[in-house]
């Protein structure tokens, strides 16, 4: 399998004034075209190092690694302006709630057309025709009224089936999932993950699915790491996560509430400061 | 033996959208009930309705015996019923420190004692003397959480509304706040009223539920009947199946 991705020792840090605060320390992986699942709490660093990744770590926050690799790009000392030309074109990334994330003043299919067009030398009809088609392969049914439509008219499925649509339009070879199905209803969740499922095989893409869900992002994933504090403690392969070694995995494991099983109280995590170290 | 909660033919209309439609529901004194169903469902609706929240046009709402009118609410119902919402980003006041917060509803119904009874809501939900002066945006999602039940608690209410109390937060720090919320009601002897989207949640927490859809209940069971797979609407099974995870084509 050929590297797609090559990350190691990546480092994401904030100076504020009363101290720098170490969002993401030391978190090495590779990835080639498979589907990889990084898991951990609010705060454990998965949404940083998804960010970093593309590009997006806040202006005062400092991102360093030993290597940063994309396809043969050192992403850590590319200039801006080729960032720019992969984000979207090449590594595209997904992200939680298509509330905030769709821009409210502008038509789904124009948001659409815009990444296209920002990537590609198409007319506008023929970006139109695209959109069109790419909405359908999102399984929106009628998507010539839907493209007409701002995000406020559409449901929080039909929003991120439509950003799904604009994030794979420009043939991303890289996808970046971040929790991208925490804010919908159980129901929805299974069909955006089915279209998202479909796609990236489909298209063959190499996909890094962030989540705090540990069940569902070991169902959909090949591999999965698990982060806490910023740093790795354990990676492992989806189909061997009953025998997870470290404590931290198999707390998240079982903290789930279950149908059937008659738990009370629930499994808790007893956080141990030596996972930080 | 009489509902600590009864819901009769409850309709609740938003100009010309019928949130609600003739939904009836009993929950005995003590007892855990569950709503469950997709955004959209009215479940949420039901619990704000109680609350009077929302626009009442039909039916009739009675708590412990006695009949609530309209959507207006009395003082006394505010001691005998408090909500505890979703987003605990949003239901606190941003300029408020936790001890103001926990202040307002003492306050609010003349209790005297409020030194201690904060001191005692703050410990009793697990969180120290230590985030007395702090201010929200200071906690974290499920530390922002107990803040709001202690102040739903404060006021010593025997019926509580939680609506998606934990889907805002990550799966470690649900089994704590659900484990917390069956702590006080064991010890407080108090009635539930949960929504949740999410089926384990709501069978892990509670011994009967209602199922919604599009404003109507379209089917009631109890948690040991669901989990033994006694369910008759397809609609419910769709659920059932949604709440077991991605299954790879």
């Amino acid at each position: 399998m050929t590297t797609l991705l090559t990350v190691d020792k990546l480092k994401v840090s904030y100076p504020t004034r009363t101290g720098v605060i170490e969002a993401v320390r030391g978190v090495s992986f590779t990835l080639g075209k498979e589907r990889l699942g990084i898991v951990g709490e609010s705060g454990s660093g998965k949404s940083q190092t998804g960010r970093a990744i593309m590009g997006l770590t806040p202006k005062h926050g400092v991102v360093t690694a030993e290597r940063l690799n994309f396809s043969g790009i050192d992403l850590i000392n590319a200039p801006a302006g080729e960032r720019r030309r992969l984000r979207g074109k090449r590594i595209a990334m997904i992200l939680q709630d298509p509330k905030y994330s769709l821009d409210p003043v502008m038509s789904i299919g124009r948001q659409i057309c815009e990444t296209l067009r920002t990537h590609e030398k198409v007319g506008k009809a023929e970006a139109h025709e695209r959109a069109l088609a790419m909405l359908e392969a999102v399984q929106i049914r009628d998507p010539q009224r839907v493209f007409d439509l701002h995000p406020h008219e559409v449901s929080g499925g039909m929003g991120q089936r439509a950003m799904i649509a604009m994030m794979l339009i420009a043939g991303p070879e890289l996808l970046i999932a971040d929790e991208p199905t925490s804010a919908l209803d159980v129901t929805v969740q299974l069909d955006v993950l089915r279209i998202m499922d479909r796609l990236v095989s489909e298209r063959g893409m190499g996909l890094i699915f962030v989540s705090h869900d540990l069940r569902l992002v070991s169902s959909f994933c090949d591999r999965v790491i698990v982060m806490y504090a910023g740093k790795i403690v354990e990676e492992l392969a989806a189909a061997d996560l009953k025998h997870a070694q470290h404590p931290y995995t198999q707390g998240l494991l079982n903290c789930m509430p279950e149908i059937g099983s008659n738990r009370h109280p629930l499994p808790v995590l007893d956080r141990r400061p030596e996972w930080a170290a | 033996m009489s509902a600590a909660l009864q819901v009769d033919d409850l309709s609740v209309v938003y100009d010309h959208f019928h949130a609600l439609k003739d939904v009836s529901i009993a929950v005995e004194g003590g007892e855990s009930f569950g709503l469950v169903g997709e955004s959209g469902s009215g479940k949420s609706t039901l619990l704000r309705a109680v609350a009077g929240l929302a626009p009442i046009s039909g039916g009739a709402i009675n708590i412990d015996g006695e009949v609530l009118k309209g959507s207006k609410r009395s003082k006394s119902f505010y001691r005998r019923v408090q909500m505890v919402f979703q987003d605990p980003y949003g239901s606190l006041h941003p300029r408020q420190t936790i001890d103001r917060l926990l202040l307002e509803p003492l306050a609010i119904h003349g209790i005297d004692d409020s030194d201690k009874r904060i001191a005692r809501a703050l410990d009793e939900v697990g969180l120290g003397n230590g985030f007395r002066f702090r201010y929200p945006h200071q906690l974290s999602g499920g530390q922002r959480q107990r803040v709001a039940i202690a102040r739903a608690l404060i006021v010593e209410p025997s019926i509580l509304l939680l609506d998606e109390p934990t889907s805002a937060l990550d799966a470690s720090v649900q089994a704590e706040v659900l484990n917390l919320l069956e702590q006080i009601r064991r010890d407080r002897k108090l009635t539930f009223v949960m929504v949740s989207h999410d089926l384990g949640v709501v069978t892990h927490m509670c011994e009967r539920l209602a199922v919604m859809r599009n404003g109507a209940v379209v089917e009631r069971l109890s948690s040991q009947e669901l989990a033994g797979g006694a369910v008759h609407e397809d609609y419910t099974r769709n659920l059932m199946i949604a709440s077991k995870g991605f299954v790879k084509a």
